[in-house]
């Protein structure tokens, strides 16, 4: 019995080594370990031997023989799908540079992003962002931001007017800014105010490569108590340095503007030194403040504003406006 | 402005540094624009005739030799002969490049070369005069730049932008006050003598329309030689641009681009009458002006008249053409006026004329600077007309809108402080103030006058002075500090949920676009949209008047573009307002989003609209019976939450893509923004996910066509109540087995409990409820 013991673990380690798929493993085991097994069998066949010596002799042997075997399956079984794992990942190699581009994202226009991180900086100094109508009363637009009717400044401004039925010929216009949400937002809130307005505005201009009849601008308005031109710098130098970058600072120059006074211009310095002038500021007229129903012997305030079309200019080295507003889609897969 | 520093430095001693100059007009509010060098042209130098010659085969030229200085004889070809040996001209040496853009050859002509070009005035950019090679005093040195002798010097003119509250920054003077005053250095204006007074002379002024002209003086000047300028005066007009033409019109410009006054000289023995009248012209009344242009005017425009109410000029705007100096006028009839601006700039606005002097009117000019500004003209018209001889009798005409020579405002010394941010004393700021001569008087420390000088007509009351204190103490100088806001900074909701809109569509691959917002009526035509909409009365394009009543048209056409440059299946929004006509103060201004889905069906558009429903927590019924203008009949629906349409959702019809150009299926998406911002909805709240084993069922129904699919799925969910965790469209058939007129749906469902396993029995009822529920539709499960 112990020889044929023997000869059936030879046989079967025989097969075992001769195996070349995990198949022939499962078959293997089948064969030898199985129900009917070679080695099954042999075991059933340890009860007719006669001695209990001989039959203890006969279940070790026949014990060891099985581990053998299935020390063997395991260890082909592994090495057999070590091989077959090694062979799939090399028949599935795939060059990734092999990659036709198929467009999947959509792309955000440069303006609208500018905008946004205009609105985040702004934001994070502690600003609410306000917004009005794009088609406004001549008293928002002008009136009531101490520019009255016949003021020549208002020249100055290129006015696009709507043929509106439910206003005079004449009073109703495109703004020509977004300081106009100034005056709204005065009106319905109660100071004190720390907001931006960015919209679109509208100039009666023939467009070319710096100008367009419809483009964006920010506003700032902060109407608080004691409130003077040095917040009005600071403000404006926490937002250069935030939105710009470390190593650009700011400066104010005066100029004129009908609705703040003092008026003035910012500009901004790269670090190369170059100045780049980006919009009018000033503190806010005590007639405005006035229109928006604030006390000015109470509280002061400033403004500012910028285009935003600007911003994104600069930023992406746009050289021509006109681009922005195309809808061409070979503009917008830049972004 | 054009602004020459040489001249500035008659009333200021400016250094030469350019740079700091700038950046000092620029710390006053008098941003430089541009720089240029002007003077003597390098290369031009002084050279004596020696000898003239003609040549046999040269009609129209002459030879010419001069003498450079440098001791040898040079040979130039010369157009003129105005001149002499003996003469010092102007000799553009070889090299010169002319203010004319030529660039001085040696080539000549008949084959004899040419050692450079005499040149006339003109050429020398120093007027209009061609009449001849401009002629040297003959004294002068030679071999030296011309302009050293022309009294031209090497100058540099600033491009100063002046804003409109600057009138005074008009002139070279009120420049160079501020200057001084900020630079804290002595300011010498101007201070003409009285002019001798000859016999009377008369001449009359009528101030009819008072209300737009405070006062007219007419000043009679005799015995004037009309010549060319003192070459020092030229240049100086010509450095800033103005063209030098003769004496009397040269000190004239030079007047009012020194004191901001513009004046108007008159030929006396053109002036009917001897006179004067200033009225408003007559409805329809007709003047020639200078620029030799027929106007007809309105009742609005005011009119100089002569005596015989002939109308001579358009006041404060331009004069006639009849009344002119002439090189053969001896009498001068000198106006300096003052007209109220708005007036002015109404005027201007109408015509669509305007002038040198119209500009200044209308920011305003001195009333009170008359005097001083008379005596000047005469002062400088003297140097060249030594002969001239001014008349006692002139008329100051005033009336009722001149403005008080004295005006003054009380100023708070708390109120400067708390808006500029700095604590001034008293005397700091009368310090700042006085240098520009407004001057601080009374009161006490804390409240005191300040005068304003009347040439600062913008300067009116206390918040005018604190920009005055601003501008002189320097923006620069005012610490900067960051207001420290009691809120706390965010974004609305609904500014929010935009930017949500925008991720979702960015998400799925659909980029963002921004047309415009001007269509024509055929846009709105082609886009199968209706011609009621809101217009502009004054558009830039004519024609382009429309403001947009949908986001459509613009999306179209951008779909047009690409497509046209080979971009076909392009998906592109925007977020944009739309106008269209309301009842109310304003117009129904909307906020509306667009999507197109070029080279897509519909059901691509219904599928943008799940994704942004879902991420936006809002959800509107697909009514297709009612389909919006312009959108596919059988394809497009209108999108209805609750009672409120707030959207469109669909294919572009036929018909448009047609009239747009454009060959692709256009799938697109509308939705009215403001009811989708407003607000957001509470946030999902977690259902537990269940751990026990989930078991699909597939049921397919037929349903007739003018039952929505919707329907079904709702009936569907009804029936399956708590079990169904997933649904699923996943088949839709029609064709053989299925009856004309209706078509199958098949779906998956997906049934899972949250406390046990399933039993066939579940399943068993799901189906029958689910059936039951369909049947009410009409729906027949299929076997």
């Amino acid at each position: 019995v112990i020889d044929d013991i023997g000869a059936a673990r030879d046989a079967a380690l025989e097969r075992i080594a001769a195996a070349a798929t995990v198949d022939d493993i499962v078959r293997i085991d089948q064969d030898v370990l199985g129900r009917r097994g070679t080695l099954t069998l042999l075991k059933t066949s340890l009860g007719s031997l006669g001695g209990p010596d001989e039959r203890r002799a006969a279940g070790r042997s026949l014990n060891e023989a099985t581990q053998a075997v299935s020390a063997a399956l395991d260890e082909r079984r592994r090495a057999l799908a070590d091989v077959a794992r090694a062979d799939r990942i090399m028949a599935e190699r795939l060059d990734l540079t092999e990659f036709v581009a198929a467009p999947r994202r959509g792309h955000s226009h440069p303006i609208t992003q500018a905008w946004e991180r205009l609105e985040d900086v702004f934001v994070g100094l502690g600003f609410t962002v306000a917004e009005g109508p794009e088609v406004e009363t001549d008293s928002y637009n002008f009136e009531m931001l101490n520019m009255p009717a016949s003021h020549p400044a208002r020249t100055e401004f290129d006015t696009m007017f709507v043929d509106h039925a439910g206003a005079p010929p004449g009073t109703t216009v495109l703004r020509t800014h977004t300081s106009p949400v100034q005056i709204r937002a005065m009106l319905a809130n109660p100071p004190p105010l720390y907001i931006v307005a960015p919209g679109r505005v509208f100039r009666r201009d023939t467009p070319d490569a710096t100008h367009m009849p419809v483009f964006h601008q920010i506003e700032g308005l902060v109407v608080d108590r004691d409130i003077n031109l040095g917040h009005l710098a600071g403000t404006i130098e926490a937002f250069t340095r935030a939105y710009f970058g470390e190593g650009f600072t700011s400066r104010l120059r005066p100029s004129y503007f009908q609705f703040t006074e003092p008026s003035g211009e910012f500009d901004i310095r790269r670090p190369d030194g170059h100045w780049l002038e980006l919009g009018g500021c000033g503190m806010v007229h005590p007639n405005v403040l006035r229109a928006g129903g604030i006390d000015p012997e109470e509280w002061s305030g400033f403004a500012f504003g910028f285009g935003i079309d600007r911003m994104a200019k600069e930023r992406h080295a746009v050289d021509d406006l006109r681009e922005m507003y195309t809808g061409d889609i070979r503009f917008a897969e830049q972004f | 402005m054009n602004v020459s520093l040489d001249w500035l430095r008659e009333y200021v001693l400016i250094g030469s540094d350019v740079e700091s100059i700038a950046a000092t007009l620029s710390g006053l509010g008098m941003a430089v624009e541009d720089v240029a060098h002007v003077g003597g042209i390098p290369g031009v130098v002084t050279a004596r005739v020696l000898r003239l010659e003609r040549h046999p085969d040269a009609a129209k030229v002459i030879r010419v030799w001069v003498d450079r200085g440098d001791g040898v004889e040079h040979h130039v070809w010369c157009g003129a002969s105005n001149f002499s040996p003996g003469d010092v001209v102007p000799l553009a040496t070889v090299g010169t490049a002319m203010p004319d853009g030529r660039t001085i050859g040696s080539r000549g002509i008949l084959g004899i070369a040419s050692d450079g070009m005499l040149c006339s005035a003109r050429e020398l950019g120093l007027g209009s005069d061609h009449s001849g090679i401009l002629v040297l005093p003959a004294d002068a040195p030679l071999g030296v730049p011309y302009g050293e002798v022309t009294g031209l010097v090497d100058d540099v003119v600033l491009d100063v932008d002046v804003t409109r509250n600057r009138p005074d920054a008009w002139g070279h003077v009120g420049i160079a006050r501020d200057l001084a005053a900020k630079l804290r250095l002595p300011f010498t204006p101007p201070r003409p003598p009285a002019p001798a007074v000859g016999a009377p002379a008369e001449a009359t002024v009528e101030i009819v329309d008072g209300d737009r002209c405070g006062r007219f003086t007419l000043t009679i000047i005799s015995g004037v030689t009309v010549a060319p300028s003192a070459p020092w005066m030229a240049a100086r007009l010509a450095a800033v641009g103005q063209r030098p033409i003769n004496n009397v019109v040269d000190v004239s410009n030079y007047v009012m681009l020194e004191l901001n006054q513009p004046n108007h000289a008159y030929d006396l023995a053109t002036l009917g009458g001897r006179g004067i009248r200033v009225r408003l012209a007559a409805e329809g009344e007709v003047l020639t002006t200078l620029d030799g242009v027929e106007r007809k005017l309105t009742a609005e425009e005011l009119l100089i008249c002569d005596a015989f109410d002939r109308p001579i000029g358009l006041a404060g705007i331009m004069g006639g053409a009849d009344s002119e100096i002439s090189d053969a006028t001896t009498t001068v009839a000198l106006e300096f006026a003052w007209f109220e601006p708005l007036g002015i700039a109404a005027s201007v606005t109408r015509t669509g004329l305007r002038s040198d002097a119209s500009a200044r009117w209308e920011r305003g000019v001195d009333p009170y600077g008359i005097d001083t500004s008379i005596a000047r003209f005469i002062e400088l018209l003297r140097e060249t007309s030594p002969g001239l001889v001014v008349h006692a009798g002139a008329v100051d005409a005033r009336a009722e809108s001149l403005p008080p020579q004295h005006r003054s405002t009380a100023v708070r010394r708390r109120q400067v402080n708390r808006i500029i941010g700095v604590e001034l004393r008293r005397d700091e700021i009368a310090a700042l103030l006085d240098p520009i001569e407004f001057t601080v008087s009374g009161g006490d420390e804390e409240s005191f006058d300040v005068a304003i000088p009347s040439w600062r007509p913008d300067s009116t009351e206390e918040i005018d002075i604190v920009e005055e204190v601003a501008r002189h103490y320097g923006y620069e100088n005012v610490p900067k500090r960051v207001p420290l806001s009691p809120l706390h900074g965010h974004l609305s909701v609904g500014q929010q949920r935009r930017r949500r809109i925008r991720e979702v569509l960015l998400g799925l691959g659909i980029s963002e676009v921004m047309p415009s917002p001007f269509l024509s009526d055929d846009e709105l035509a082609r886009a199968g949209l209706d011609s009621d909409v809101l217009r502009i009365t004054n558009p830039l394009v004519v024609g382009e008047d429309v403001l947009r009543p949908s986001l459509r048209p613009g999306l179209m056409g951008a779909v047009a573009f690409n497509e046209s440059h080979r971009r076909t299946g392009v998906a592109l929004f925007e977020i944009g307002r739309v106008y269209p006509p309301g009842p109310g103060e304003l117009p129904d201004e909307r906020e509306v989003l667009g999507v197109v889905l070029a080279g897509a069906e519909a059901p691509a558009a219904v599928a943008v609209w799940r994704e942004l429903a879902s991420s936006l927590g809002i959800g509107a019924r697909i009514d297709q019976q009612r389909v919006p203008p312009g959108l596919h009949p059988t394809r497009s629906a209108t999108l209805v939450a609750g009672r409120e349409d707030i959207g469109a959702i669909g294919e572009i019809a036929p018909d448009v893509l047609e009239a747009f150009d454009v060959d692709e299926r256009v799938a697109v998406l509308e939705l009215d923004l403001a009811s989708v911002l407003a607000s957001e909805p509470r946030p999902a709240r977690w259902k537990a996910t269940s751990r026990h084993p989930s078991s699909d069922l597939d049921m397919a129904f037929v349903l007739d066509e003018s039952v929505p699919a919707e329907k079904l799925e709702k009936a569907i969910r009804q029936g399956a109540g708590s079990l169904l965790v997933g649904l699923e469209l996943f088949d839709v058939y029609r064709g053989a087995g299925v009856a004309a007129g209706s078509r199958s749906l098949a779906y998956r469902l997906r049934l899972q409990a949250a406390d046990r396993t399933l039993t066939d029995a579940d399943t068993a009822a799901v189906v029958a409820q689910v059936r039951a529920a369909a049947e009410k539709l009409g729906a027949v499960l299929r076997a």
